[in-house]
């Protein structure tokens, strides 16, 4: 097990430095280059003196040996300054980093406690009238445009009820628990309506399946109660997919988050990395993105883990056969 | 529907052809049973007509959709204009249908685009099998892990001029259009490509994948006329699904102001003027996000009951 770990961790370590290279290539083809921005801020600066700064900084050196440069710095733990913030990019990371914690994990928790009964309660009444209105709001969930909804529910609670701020983690001057938490509201609701259709449907899915096996008519043969058979016997085996499954999705829940964190103009990673690529911040970007990339992979690594925990059937000892 | 199902043709003749045909007429029948589906179907088909003539009724209302009219702004709805005027007085009926005409292009294109090259890899991958299969199913987990709103943001800034591309293409008024379809394709072809991946690896085991080595066909031949047929209805259900992802990533990346640029319309970055206006006209970003919301449920109601009746077995996910 700890072997499997190790290999996948070295794996994802892998898939890291190659995304390292590409989204440093690809910040590099973004448009304009920190000289060209030293020039807009002091006109006096003649062609030359661009040329001398470009090679001063070495930005007129081949593609890799300005990542090669980057890497040796990074590694070194020098991740340089960020240029809208004018401080190092890790200092700068870390609060826009504790509030997308917040956001996700307070969605996440919601998305669950939502997904989980309903998807249990549609998969043991499939076909009847509940389940056809689950399904329903399931497909509205996946279907509705995240940014469109943050939009409607500003107009709706901010614009003409007035009772929900529209924006920002605290009021300016304010800050005490009641005011940040008004403010998370309209956030979390738009991201967890961003999840929870994804997730109720796997839970259904995956219930429906277990509930087909022949391990739950032998519980139930053996005069297991209804609840019994359920939570005991189906819900856990139930679980191991939609565990996995959830885990892999954590991509796409940062990219939800990214854009309610614009919407709001909540000072998350996603707003974050979205400012610095609008603003050229090209450090910030680039460790705000494989950041996130890493996020992503072990998020991925923990999805094996739990699968191979959860489902003792799995091992991993020879060294993951399967994927 | 125009797929077929695998070997009628070539291998015994009208039996199978007949038996083919009544099968095609089953999964007919059970996706009308599917009366979402059906309904959307129905309403995507309309939706599109009615974007398509665009031209035709703005000829027809004597309105001109792109004429800017400060005298008349923010109207209500009226004979003249049904659902009023935006910010600059322009009817915001026709803006929207030739907005649901790009983002339905773009939905369509990209989604096409993005299956072609997913059946591609994933047949590749599941004939020969092999280190090719495990490098380019790598890829494609690789791909699927990546956070990909970010990973598209930055695809979207990047200068095309950095990209040598030539300037003529740069200059372009539907430069922004193609961009979109090409960075949505790159990283759309996932789903494709593990599904028919996996189907392939089972249809290269039977019978007449055999036959057709042992008469020397060769493996492209056996890729694109053999084993294709017999996997069309994942990449049928998947491309249908996938034209909804695509309309909803397309107008986050146009509202983000990085997807198309106006003067295009699109439903995305109609918003994004809606957006800044919600103090003073805040029914203006209601019609755009109902645009895609209706559009994007309808694929994937669609989808699903695709689903349903061309592999039964599978529980939606």
């Amino acid at each position: 097990m700890s072997r499997f770990v190790l290999v996948r961790l070295m794996e994802s370590m892998i898939v890291l430095l190659i995304m390292s290279f590409v989204i440093y290539a690809l910040v590099g083809l973004m448009p304009g280059d920190p000289i060209d921005l030293m020039i807009n801020s002091d006109p006096k600066l003649t062609p030359a003196d661009a040329a001398r700064l470009r090679e001063f900084y070495g930005i007129d050196k081949p593609l890799t040996e300005r990542y090669l440069a980057w890497l040796i710095a990074v590694l070194g733990g020098d991740f340089g300054n960020s240029r809208l913030h004018a401080r190092p990019v890790l200092d700068v990371m870390g609060p826009f980093l504790v509030n997308s914690v917040n956001l996700m994990v307070l969605s996440f928790v919601l998305s669950l406690a939502i997904a989980l009964p309903a998807g249990i309660y549609a998969a043991l009444n499939p076909h009847s009238r509940t389940d056809h209105a689950i399904n329903l709001l399931c497909f509205a969930g996946i279907s509705i445009p995240v940014f469109w909804l943050a939009l409607m529910l500003i107009i709706t609670f901010s614009v003409i009820l007035g009772v929900l701020p529209a924006s920002g983690v605290a009021t300016v001057g304010g800050g005490g628990f009641l005011d940040r938490a008004m403010h998370l509201i309209l956030p979390t609701v738009t991201l967890t309506v961003f999840s929870v259709g994804h997730y109720t449907r796997f839970v259904r899915a995956s219930m429906m399946e277990t509930l087909r096996q022949d391990f739950i008519r032998t519980a139930r043969a053996k005069g297991a109660g209804r609840t019994r058979v359920v939570l005991r016997h189906a819900l856990r085996n139930a679980l191991i997919p939609v565990v996995t499954i959830i885990a892999l999705s954590f991509g796409t829940l940062f990219s939800g988050a990214l854009i309610t964190e614009t919407m709001f103009a909540y000072p998350g990673m996603g707003k974050m990395i979205y400012d610095s690529i609008m603003g050229s911040d090209y450090n910030l970007a680039l460790i705000g993105l494989l950041f996130a990339t890493l996020l992503t992979l072990l998020a991925n690594i923990g999805a094996d883990i739990a699968y191979a925990w959860l489902d003792p059937r799995i091992s991993y000892k020879q060294g993951g056969a399967s994927s | 529907m125009t797929a077929r199902p695998a070997g009628g043709t070539a291998k015994d003749g009208g039996r199978q052809g007949r038996a083919a045909r009544s099968l095609w007429g089953l999964l007919w029948r059970r996706f009308l049973d599917h009366h979402l589906a059906v309904a959307s179907g129905v309403l995507l088909i309309v939706l599109a007509a009615l974007a398509m003539a665009a031209p035709l009724i703005e000829a027809a209302s004597g309105i001109d959709a792109k004429t800017v009219d400060l005298f008349n702004r923010f109207q209500g709805p009226s004979l003249g204009h049904p659902l009023g005027t935006d910010e600059l007085g322009r009817d915001l009926f026709l803006r929207l249908l030739y907005g649901g005409q790009v983002s339905l292009f773009v939905g369509f294109v990209a989604a096409l685009v993005s299956a072609v090259i997913g059946t591609v890899i994933g047949l590749w991958a599941g004939y020969y099998g092999g280190r090719l299969d495990a490098v380019l199913m790598r890829l494609t987990d690789g791909v699927i892990s990546l956070p990909l709103l970010p990973l598209l943001i930055v695809l979207a800034a990047v200068d095309l001029n950095k990209l040598g591309l030539p300037a003529a293409l740069i200059e372009d008024e539907n430069i922004s259009l193609y961009r979109i379809i090409v960075i949505i394709a790159l990283v759309g072809w996932t789903t494709v490509a593990r599904l028919v991946r996996g189907a392939a690896l089972t249809v290269r085991e039977r019978e007449f994948v055999l036959a057709a080595t042992a008469q020397g066909a060769s493996g492209f031949r056996i890729m694109f006329v053999h084993i294709l047929p017999n996997v069309v209805s994942p990449i049928i259900v998947a491309t249908t699904l996938s034209v909804g992802s695509v309309i909803l990533l397309e107008s986050i990346l146009s509202f983000l102001g990085l997807g198309i640029q106006p003067p295009i319309p699109s439903w995305g970055n109609m918003l994004t003027n809606a957006q800044e206006l919600i103090w003073t006209a805040p029914e203006l970003a209601f019609y755009p996000g109902m645009g895609i919301f209706i559009t994007v449920i309808a694929f994937n109601f669609l989808g699903d009951g695709l689903q349903d009746a061309l592999d039964p077995r599978a529980t939606g996910r």
